[in-house]
């Protein structure tokens, strides 16, 4: 694997998990159980949006095939997809919506706090930006956790149901590969074991004030890497996908 | 080549003038979005920052830009996006955040670069300067502002937030 390889399959990785889970954070327009509701979950599908551009577009440039970012998120197959499994999972309820962003934004928030140090200037710009958004995915989940975990009966059970049926998706955010380790050399890529120390103890804490308890690590799912996906990638690229699909080209 | 010449100073100028789509009180210049005018060989090239990663006004805004550039003959010109440095909401000028309020938007306390965004802040009302209000939504109309209620007027307001 070349050094341009390598930062290819990176940026690939963290422009898809934007883009993802932007799609799943916008299904919940028009559906989310409070307006405001409705206003913040997209809005953060928007930031994820934007990310996922940057990220896609730095993508099609490193790989020098020219690829630009549309093409890049429109004509790829799910196989070619590097997004974690946990992220494109279904919404579910509220609940594990809630949880998903919670555990997802924490470990968002330690991921880019340190890529925001690498040695690629492009990287570490959109780790900056990213940073200033994220703070804000990160707090509203939480607030949500504490309110729905230390709320009613059932709040509380389906919120710990939630986090206990997403605890196997959790391994995956902080597996690394050869490209990890290639770039980590040159400092480009963020070393995970701090990362994960700091997203472990973030969550426990969380999760004990919210009165809910933290399941233990056991199985962990994984393939996000290989392109290995979950059957539901595939029916979010049959609709994400469509248009540029069925009219090759369209632009607005 | 560059066939007209004008100075970087005459086309921050022409460009200031051009509103932020979202708040139009102010312009792009005042907060703190253009950030340079590159001027050589192959023309004039404006850099501008988005405010937020997926701030749908960014496209709105470079077409803006382009048209008055194209208006007043500055040929050839191209806008460019840069992110580093990451917008702040510190580089939007007093006088700016003097118009937002105003207008009726609680302009931004401080920066997000640091932690206090993780903490909870005294929003001051803008139209009867009251502290005591409450958030209603951490969204409103756009991903940059808050929804707000002030107790003692009654009036629900937007706060742009910190970023
Ligand atoms: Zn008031």
């Amino acid at each position: 694997m070349t050094h341009q390889e390598a930062l290819y399959s990176y940026c690939l990785r963290l422009g898809d998990n934007a883009l993802i889970q932007s799609y799943r954070l916008s299904e919940w327009c028009s559906n989310a159980p409070l307006l405001e509701e409705d206003l913040a979950l997209t809005n953060f599908a928007l930031d994820m949006t934007g990310r996922a551009q940057a990220l896609l577009t730095y993508a099609g440039q490193v790989d020098g095939s020219g690829r630009t970012d549309d093409e890049l998120a429109y004509r790829r197959s799910e196989r070619k997809f590097r997004n974690n499994l946990m992220l494109e999972l279904p919404n579910g309820d509220f609940a594990f919506t809630i949880a998903r962003l919670l555990l997802n934004a924490t470990y968002e928030y330690y991921f880019f706090t340190e890529l925001r140090k690498s040695a690629d200037e492009t990287l570490s710009a959109v780790a900056a930006k990213t940073l200033k958004e994220v703070k804000y995915h990160m707090t509203h989940a939480t607030d949500w956790t504490l309110r729905l975990g230390d709320g009613t009966n059932e709040s509380h059970r389906r919120m710990q149901a939630a986090i206990d049926a997403l605890w196997m998706y959790t391994g995956e955010m902080f597996e690394t590969d050869e490209a990890d380790a290639l770039l980590q050399d040159k400092n480009v890529a963020v070393d995970m074991a701090p990362v994960q120390a700091s997203w472990k103890a973030y969550i426990e804490n969380v999760l004990k004030e919210a009165t809910l308890t933290m399941p233990a690590d056991g199985y962990m799912q994984t393939g996000g890497r290989k392109g290995v996906h979950t059957e539901h990638l595939g029916h979010i690229l049959s609709e994400m996908q469509y248009l540029q699909r069925a009219y090759p080209e369209a632009t607005w | 080549m560059v066939r007209s010449t004008h100075t970087k100073e005459d086309i921050f100028r022409m460009l200031s003038v051009i509103p932020d789509p979202e708040i139009p009180v102010v312009s792009i210049y005042e907060m703190g979005m253009l950030r340079d005018v590159l001027i050589d060989e192959d023309g004039y090239n404006v850099v501008l920052t988005p405010t937020y990663s997926g701030c749908p006004a960014m496209g709105i805004i470079a077409q803006d830009i382009k048209m008055t550039l194209d208006a007043n003959s500055v040929f050839p010109n191209k806008v460019s996006l840069v992110y580093h440095p990451a917008w702040t909401t510190d580089w939007m000028s007093d006088e700016a955040k003097q118009k937002m309020k105003n207008y009726g938007i609680a302009p931004p306390l401080h920066s997000s670069c640091n932690q206090d965004v993780f903490h909870h802040n005294i929003i001051e009302c803008p139209r009867c300067h009251s502290e005591n209000t409450v958030m209603l939504s951490r969204f409103g109309s756009t991903a940059c502002k808050s929804m707000y209620q002030c107790n003692d007027c009654k009036e629900p307001f937007e706060y742009f937030k910190c970023h």
